[in-house]
């Protein structure tokens, strides 16, 4: 089990501002994940996020009327509905926990959800490789 | 070696750092300085007050029943956005963990990292500076504010009238206030002088002085008083209105603004505006609601360990997410081993 397991280092995938102040990760690969993970297998990853967290802030006609209703209603409704932006990071929650028990528990790493650092940072945190010592 | 270990869990928000008082247990969120707050809650509800109770049966008969109706849920409308500005998590940027501020440091000897990064945003080169309290790049727009000793995303200003930052989670809560503000006070206003000129109109002023000889100077006083509250908070409140639906066309924020980031020819263009004042006003306004990114109501394990031999306790605090709200305080003994 986990608990045994030691952790190597903590890699930190930075926010990609290039198209503004938008949720976005860079895709870029760290060189820590070399010899763990394949480059396209990660850069999918990070891509989907990014595609998720674009569709929560995304300003379209569904945000519009969520606003506008909510103004109107003078945000009492929130009170017993979701707002969109939570509706996706639950998806995005779910996600991650499915890749993280389908491709990187088995190779030794671990995502940490964006927002438990406050949408700063993608912590992947490395474990020592097990199978080396088998 | 015996040792007693008590494991409590607590609330996210009791071991946040910052200057920020927290109330209904993690739920309210505002700065610690809260005296101009209660005196603009003071201010509203005493002003509302005198007008229903002293302008509105009066008018309610004399001219339209609709009146109080509509000042009622326009105050309502009012108390409901300055509540949610003041309460309301800002857009606070929770401070780096050791592991990830360690990213940054380097060894004694070495040369420091540099302390600021420029990223480019839509062709325009942004210098993001790093927070020595927060140990973080501050994102773009983002600010720290002294007063609350915190980062805050979008970072508009401190404002003390509403006891908080007004940043990217509560800036359109803060300019809905305004605006309603606004209207409510030039409603009322008005409302005070039709009513002071209906009431000489319909007698005259010895004739009303007649009729209630000992209520009518006095409420002549209160309206006048309500007039002269009125007539100040209307320069500001509306100035303050204004100023703001300058900001929201361009896309800036006060900071921003103040500090001169996008004015002149030298300092380039605004990188965050859409070039279109319906679709900055759409964003800033109608766009999405970002949630807080301050888990200020889940739990963590505190373990305080007292052993026999070092009388101090010792707290070690585990991050432990749950969901459902337990406050336990388990006692149990055991032997110190080494760890």
């Amino acid at each position: 089990m986990r608990q045994q397991a030691a952790i190597t280092a903590k890699v930190f995938i930075q926010r990609d501002y290039s198209s503004g102040t938008m949720c976005q990760f860079q895709t870029k690969f760290p060189s820590e994940l070399e010899n763990r993970i394949d480059k396209q297998q990660f850069e999918e990853t990070v891509r989907a996020l990014n595609n998720m967290y674009a569709e929560a802030e995304k300003l379209g006609s569904q945000s519009y009327i969520e606003g506008c209703l909510a103004c109107l209603t003078a945000y009492t409704v929130f009170l017993c509905m979701e707002t969109h932006y939570e509706k996706v990071l639950k998806k995005i929650a779910k996600y991650i926990q499915e890749q993280n028990d389908k491709i990187y528990a088995p190779r030794g790493l671990l995502l940490t959800d964006p927002i438990e650092r406050g949408l700063r940072v993608v912590e992947i945190t490395i474990f020592e490789d097990r199978s080396l010592t088998r | 070696m015996s040792a007693v270990m008590i494991t409590r869990k607590v609330r996210k928000w009791e071991k946040l750092p910052g200057k920020n008082t927290f109330c209904c247990d993690g739920r309210v969120m505002m700065a610690r300085q809260k005296g101009v707050f209660y005196l603009t809650l003071f201010l509203i509800t005493g002003t509302c007050a005198l007008f229903f109770a002293f302008e509105c049966p009066y008018l309610a008969v004399h001219l339209c029943p609709a009146i109080p109706v509509f000042a009622v849920l326009l105050f309502l409308f009012v108390m409901a956005m300055l509540l949610r500005t003041s309460f309301s998590d800002p857009g606070v940027l929770p401070r780096a963990l050791p592991e990830e501020a360690a990213n940054g440091n380097v060894p004694a000897g070495q040369r420091p990292p540099p302390r600021i990064r420029n990223v480019q945003i839509n062709n325009q080169i942004v210098k993001l500076k790093y927070c020595y309290t927060c140990k973080i790049f501050r994102p773009p727009r983002a600010s720290h504010c002294s007063i609350c000793d915190n980062c805050v995303d979008r970072f508009d200003h401190h404002c003390p009238w509403v006891g908080n930052c007004v940043g990217k989670r509560n800036y359109r809560y803060f300019y809905l206030f305004t605006l309603s503000l606004s209207l409510l006070t030039i409603y009322i206003f008005t409302f005070d002088i039709v009513h002071v000129v209906m009431r000489s109109m319909n007698g005259g002023f010895l004739n009303t002085l007649k009729e209630t000889p000992g209520t009518y100077p006095l409420k002549l006083s209160l309206t006048v008083l309500e007039v002269l509250v009125c007539f100040f908070t209307l320069w500001s409140v509306v100035g303050l209105t204004g100023f703001h639906t300058y900001l929201i066309s361009l896309n800036q924020t006060t900071n921003e603004d103040i500090k001169g980031s996008w004015s002149g020819k030298n300092r380039g263009q605004n990188p965050y505006s859409h070039k279109n004042i319906i679709k900055n006003c759409c964003e800033v306004l109608c766009g999405p609601t970002y949630p807080s990114v301050l888990d200020r109501r889940g739990l963590l394990q505190e373990d305080t360990l007292i052993s026999s031999s070092n009388p101090v306790p010792q707290t070690t605090v585990s991050a432990h997410k749950h969901t459902h709200a337990l406050f336990l305080i388990v006692v149990s003994s055991f032997r110190h081993t080494d760890s």
